[in-house]
């Protein structure tokens, strides 16, 4: 059994499907409705009228539009992680078991606490937020804000993560068309039929546009039929994709377009492995704008009472999904459009109160469409409603001449005119242009390559809607190079259309113009007397049109408005900047896959399974995971672990995957030559055999990378970078290739994923390393001297390269296999070291180390750095010029009084030193104006058994065994430290050459 | 927006890295700090037609100069760097 009763479903009519009911919640309520309705055509269905409270007085809201210009039936759909605030039940499509919640009411929608705004009313008009809540601005945060989200807050946020998959796509076509209605339809006719690529996007989850509520005739057909006919024809055609529940939201560069493709969000949730929502980048040589128009509303005191409804949307509701939004109707309009709906209702047997019509002269085809239904014709406007939740009750009646009357009705129907959508069309900053003869604005141009045709273009005559949409849509398969037959245009009549202007009826009461931000007449005159009279200003300081609806109902009557208060006409008003989406598009779908564990690629180095195994906790560098340390049973912290792997490389020997460095080939004749010119040091005299370390600067004279050279070749380098910048030195090293040096012949390949690179450290490496290169591999001190480089066989053949560099200060290599051995090489060096006691490290103890013998790294290149103050000036040579030369001279670069690099200890053995402390001369009060420098890397030394680090600190060089204060205010700590020479260990080397 | 790479194709945005004006030429060695400066800091910021470095990093990792409107996003020109491209023959 349903549940319940759908008291004002129409006998008959309708595209729902009768015979799939659905039940669905609204605050809890059980009711039900049909396949095809949206949730407000099944609540009007069911006699629901009162749907929601407004934003700021809280006022009993109803149904207004039956589309995406929705600003008042915004309900929380769904329920749990999957609560979606501010949807708008226009839009949204019925399905089983649908919950629904209003919004803005506490605690019930019928019995709503926060009605009393109203009786505060005068502290919410124009500038409230301005005026009220000047000063003091902490109280903005603590009092002001949360007291205004309570009272007048929009829906309820999930507060958990979203469960849902969104997706992001591509597609590519001759021609996108927005709309589907028979402007859009005619356009995807005559370009499918021409062979273009066409994709017609179509928000409803039904095409047809207006034809689905307003009918028609076609090529003799009812529009029904024809509709049919077309789309069966639209079928047949091979590139043509039609796309419904999917919206044209914005036009970026190129002809490129957004669109956000609905794909499940008419399910409760979706299906096993689809996506909820599809974000579709569309680029198309044509667009077809066939977007129709919006009606818009009069602005009148009362004009929110449930039950005013404008009038195309309740001919929607009554043909399209046989729901009757009142039993006794009665229109106010001030054009020939208006009428229809009459027309409409009486067809569906409804009872029609009065037509209040704001022209001096109905057509003789209306008059006499009044005589035989029975209701009079009342030239003049609705000036009043006397109404409450439970709908409209009584109409206030301002009539030509001055004369008042009284009409009975449970609903009203609201004609102002049509508002052709031009958002599409003025996103690239367009500025639409005024006609008179409609007294709306229509496109005045359009991106390159777009066009709009139809209502969108002001033309609200059938035929005419039909003839532009088809000549737009074969010029623009023309243009797009397309040039089949187009056939016959499809040929409708053109309805008479008059309107005589009219904005703002005035009156007793709060007349509404922006609804969803409860934006009044009275606001806008106010803003306007204030001073405010540039729409931008106005916009911004009665917040007009800046809800999620963007103002689609009410912008246009706002500026009307505007410009009669302030004496100019709407087109000297003029309009705000139209800015996309033309629809709230949500940031998952943004996002798409790119999120949680996806929101970046992740890299694994070449020995990540093996690592996993031995349970290293990985530590996040980029995309990469490394190995931080390896924790072995009962060790109680990390520093345990890191200080026995620290203990272990400098007694015995350890390895570390430093594959993650960048890795760059550098082939040619002029190869030495070019790393001369983006190294401050000197490679062209670098013997083959023999590796160098390297200092980099950006062109102003700072330190932009460092890393080892080595020359494997006459015309071969191998150059490694660090971790954090190997992609960024790659396009650095192609820039100054391919633009500043075109004439040096070298060529550079990226290797870094070509290698597995391993550091083997410690007094034992030899041992191991004999253990795993062929045995007439020389790796004797005279052999393989510190700093020799080469190609060298490994047991079993395979060949690797050999370095003797040392980031450890210990006896060191490090040795690139080829990746794909890089995990056996990892295995191999735990087989092979068992006798010696290996113990592989992360780059907790790697960095130990490399602060024990004092190396900068990422925290001292910190782009603000000179080699100077890294204490590696003497690197420069002054016989060659190199990038970053010239500016590295200048005064303040050079400056005696700079912060550089030092050692710093704590007085007190026993103390933990942080990074971020600022170094304070001794005794003086912290401040900017005696602050040093500040503490850059530090780390617990196992070899000093104490706390050590790094500085940059004026003068430092000159300062050693000063002892100067570090204060460190986010922490909330004070205490003394030592400066020294930051080689805290091995400072004469003899450990690493040994 | 989209580059027509002259090697790899039509290629959409994503897959470039902007560097700025193309205009100004690395000064010679012995040039002097002056004009070293203008080169690193006087930069144009022109609202029309410029000359552009961009780099296809997301495809053959050329240097492009690219004519481009900064008003419209518009592209008028595409080429590539003097070095880009393969290995110099005999040169
Ligand atoms: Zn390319």
């Amino acid at each position: 059994m349903m549940a319940g009763s759908q008291s004002n479903r129409l006998a008959n009519g309708g595209l729902i499907d009768r015979s799939a009911p659905l039940s669905f919640t609204f605050d809890g309520k059980s009711l039900s409705g049909f396949k095809g309705d949206t949730l407000a055509s099944a609540l009007l269905a069911s006699g629901v009228k009162l749907v929601g409270r407004s934003f700021k007085y809280h006022r009993p809201r109803g149904i207004l539009t039956a589309g995406s210009e929705e600003p008042n039936a915004l309900v929380e759909l769904r329920s749990g992680a999957r609560r979606e605030p501010n949807t708008k039940a226009t839009t949204a499509e019925l399905y089983e078991g649908l919950e629904a919640a209003s919004q803005n009411r506490w605690p019930s929608l019928n019995f709503d606490v926060m009605s009393v705004n109203q009786l505060f009313a005068p502290i919410f008009v124009a500038g409230f937020y301005y005026k009220t809540f000047m000063w003091p601005a902490k109280f903005w945060e603590a009092i002001y804000e949360p007291a205004i989200r309570r009272a007048a807050g929009l829906g309820r946020a999930a507060t958990v993560s979203d469960p849902d998959h969104y997706d992001k796509a591509w597609a590519h076509c001759d021609v996108v068309i927005a709309g589907s209605g028979p402007a859009g339809l005619a356009a995807a006719l005559a370009a499918g039929r021409s062979g273009a690529r066409v994709i017609l996007c179509e928000e409803d989850f039904v095409v047809g546009g207006r034809l689905l509520s307003d009918g028609g005739t076609i090529d003799g057909l009812p529009a029904a039929e024809w509709l049919a006919r077309t789309l069966a024809e639209l079928a047949s055609l091979p590139d043509v994709r039609i796309m419904t529940r999917t919206t044209l939201f914005g036009v970026y560069d190129g002809g490129t377009y957004g669109a956000i493709e609905r794909v499940n969000d008419h399910l409760p949730s979706p299906p096993e492995h689809e996506v909820r929502q599809r974000l579709w980048r569309i680029v198309a040589k044509r667009c077809v704008v066939a977007a129709g128009a919006l009606e818009r509303p009069i602005v009148f005191a009362g004009n929110d009472t449930p039950g005013v409804m404008m009038a195309s949307a309740m001919r929607s509701y009554i043909s399209r999904y046989a729901a009757a939004p009142a039993k006794r109707i009665a229109l106010f309009t001030n054009n020939e459009h208006g009428w229809r709906t009459v027309e409409t209702a009486l067809e569906a047997g409804l009872q029609v109160a009065a037509v209040i019509d704001a022209r001096a002269e109905v057509s003789p085809v209306h008059r006499s469409l009044a005589s035989k239904g029975g209701f009079p014709v009342l030239h003049g406007s609705v000036s009043g409603v006397d109404g409450g939740k439970a709908g409209v009750r009584k109409l206030s009646v301002s009539l030509t001449g001055g004369a008042r009357a009284e009409v009975e009705a449970d609903g009203l129907a609201v004609s102002g005119g049509w508002n052709p959508t031009v958002g599409l069309t003025s996103y690239h900053r367009g500025r639409p242009k005024w006609r008179d003869d409609i007294a709306a604005f229509v496109p005045d141009g359009a991106p390159p390559g777009m066009v709009a045709v139809g209502a969108a273009n002001g033309a609200f005559g059938l035929g005419a809607c039909l003839r532009e949409g088809f000549e737009a849509g074969s010029a623009a398969a023309r243009d797009a190079g397309r040039s089949g037959g187009t056939g016959s245009t499809p040929v409708a009549d053109d309805a008479a259309f008059s309107l005589t202007p009219l904005w703002h009826v005035a009156g007793k009461g709060k007349a509404f113009v922006d609804q969803q931000h409860d934006v009044t007449a009275s606001d806008i005159e106010l803003a306007q007397r204030e001073g405010f009279e540039s729409v931008e200003h106005l916009k911004r300081y009665t917040t007009l049109g800046m809800a999620t609806d963007q103002g689609k109902t009410s912008n246009v009557a706002g500026l009307a408005i505007m410009a009669a208060v302030s004496g100019r006409s709407i087109p000297e008003t003029g309009t705000t900047i139209y800015r996309p989406p033309y629809v709230p598009v949500a940031i998952g779908a943004f996002a798409g896959h790119h999120r949680d564990e996806n929101f970046h690629a992740t890299r694994l180095t070449p020995s990540h399974h093996w690592a996993s195994e031995q349970g290293a906790i990985f530590v996040d560098t980029g995309l990469w995971k490394r190995a931080q340390w390896y924790p072995l049973a009962g060790e109680k912290d990390w520093l345990e672990s890191v200080t026995r792997e620290v203990k272990a490389v400098r007694s015995g020997v350890g390895f570390c995957d430093v594959s993650t460095l960048g890795k760059i080939d550098v082939h040619g004749p002029d190869a030495g030559a070019f790393l001369d010119r983006v190294y401050i040091n000197t490679f062209s005299n670098l013997a083959v055999g023999k590796a160098r370390y390297g200092l980099m600067l950006r062109e102003d004279g700072i330190v932009y990378d460092d890393g080892t050279t080595s020359r494997l070749a006459e015309d071969h380098y191998f150059l490694t970078t660090t971790t954090a910048k190997a992609g960024l030195v790659m396009q650095h090293l192609e820039f100054c290739r391919q633009v500043l040096f075109p004439e040096l012949d070298v060529q550079l390949t990226s290797v870094s994923d070509q290698w597995a690179q391993f550091s083997i450290a410690g007094p034992k490496t030899r041992d191991l390393l004999k253990q795993i290169v062929d045995p007439t591999e020389d790796l004797s001190n005279e052999g393989f001297p510190f700093m020799g480089a080469r190609e060298v066989k490994l047991r079993g053949g395979i060949k690797a390269r050999l370095f003797r560099i040392s980031f450890s200060g210990e006896m060191a290599f490090e040795i690139s296999v080829p990746a794909r051995h890089g995990e056996a090489m990892a295995r191999n060096l735990m087989i092979a070291g068992k006798p010696f006691g290996v113990t592989p490290y992360g780059t907790e103890a790697l960095g130990v180390m490399r602060v024990e013998k004092g190396h900068v790294a990422g925290p001292e290149l910190s782009g603000t750095t000179t080699a100077s103050d890294l204490g590696l000036g003497k690197m420069m040579s002054t016989k060659k010029d190199f990038i970053g030369r010239v500016m590295a001279g200048r005064e303040a670069l050079v400056a005696p009084d700079r912060q550089v690099v030092v050692g710093i200890k704590p007085t007190d053995k026993a103390r933990r030193l942080r990074s971020g402390a600022h170094i304070i001369p001794k005794g003086e009060i912290p401040g900017p104006d005696n602050d040093q420098g500040y503490v850059t890397s530090v780390c617990f030394s196992p070899t000093l058994d104490q706390w050590i680090g790094l500085a940059l600190v004026e003068r430092g060089r000159e300062r050693f065994g000063e002892i100067v204060h570090a204060h460190d205010p986010l922490r909330g700590e004070d205490y003394d430290v030592e400066l020294c020479n930051p080689v805290f260990y091995d400072p004469d080397g003899g450990r690493q050459r040994g | 927006m989209r580059i027509v790479c002259p090697f790899c194709g039509e290629r959409e945005l994503g897959e470039f890295t902007y560097l700025g004006d193309a205009k100004p030429q690395r000064p010679a060695a012995d040039a002097g700090e002056d004009a070293v400066y203008d080169y690193v800091y006087m930069r144009d910021n022109i609202a029309g037609v410029m000359s552009e470095n961009w780099y296809h990093g997301g495809g053959c990792r050329s240097w492009l100069k690219v004519t481009r409107n900064t008003l419209t996003h518009e592209i008028s020109a595409v080429e590539a760097a003097a070095g880009a491209g393969a290995a110099k023959v005999g040169a």
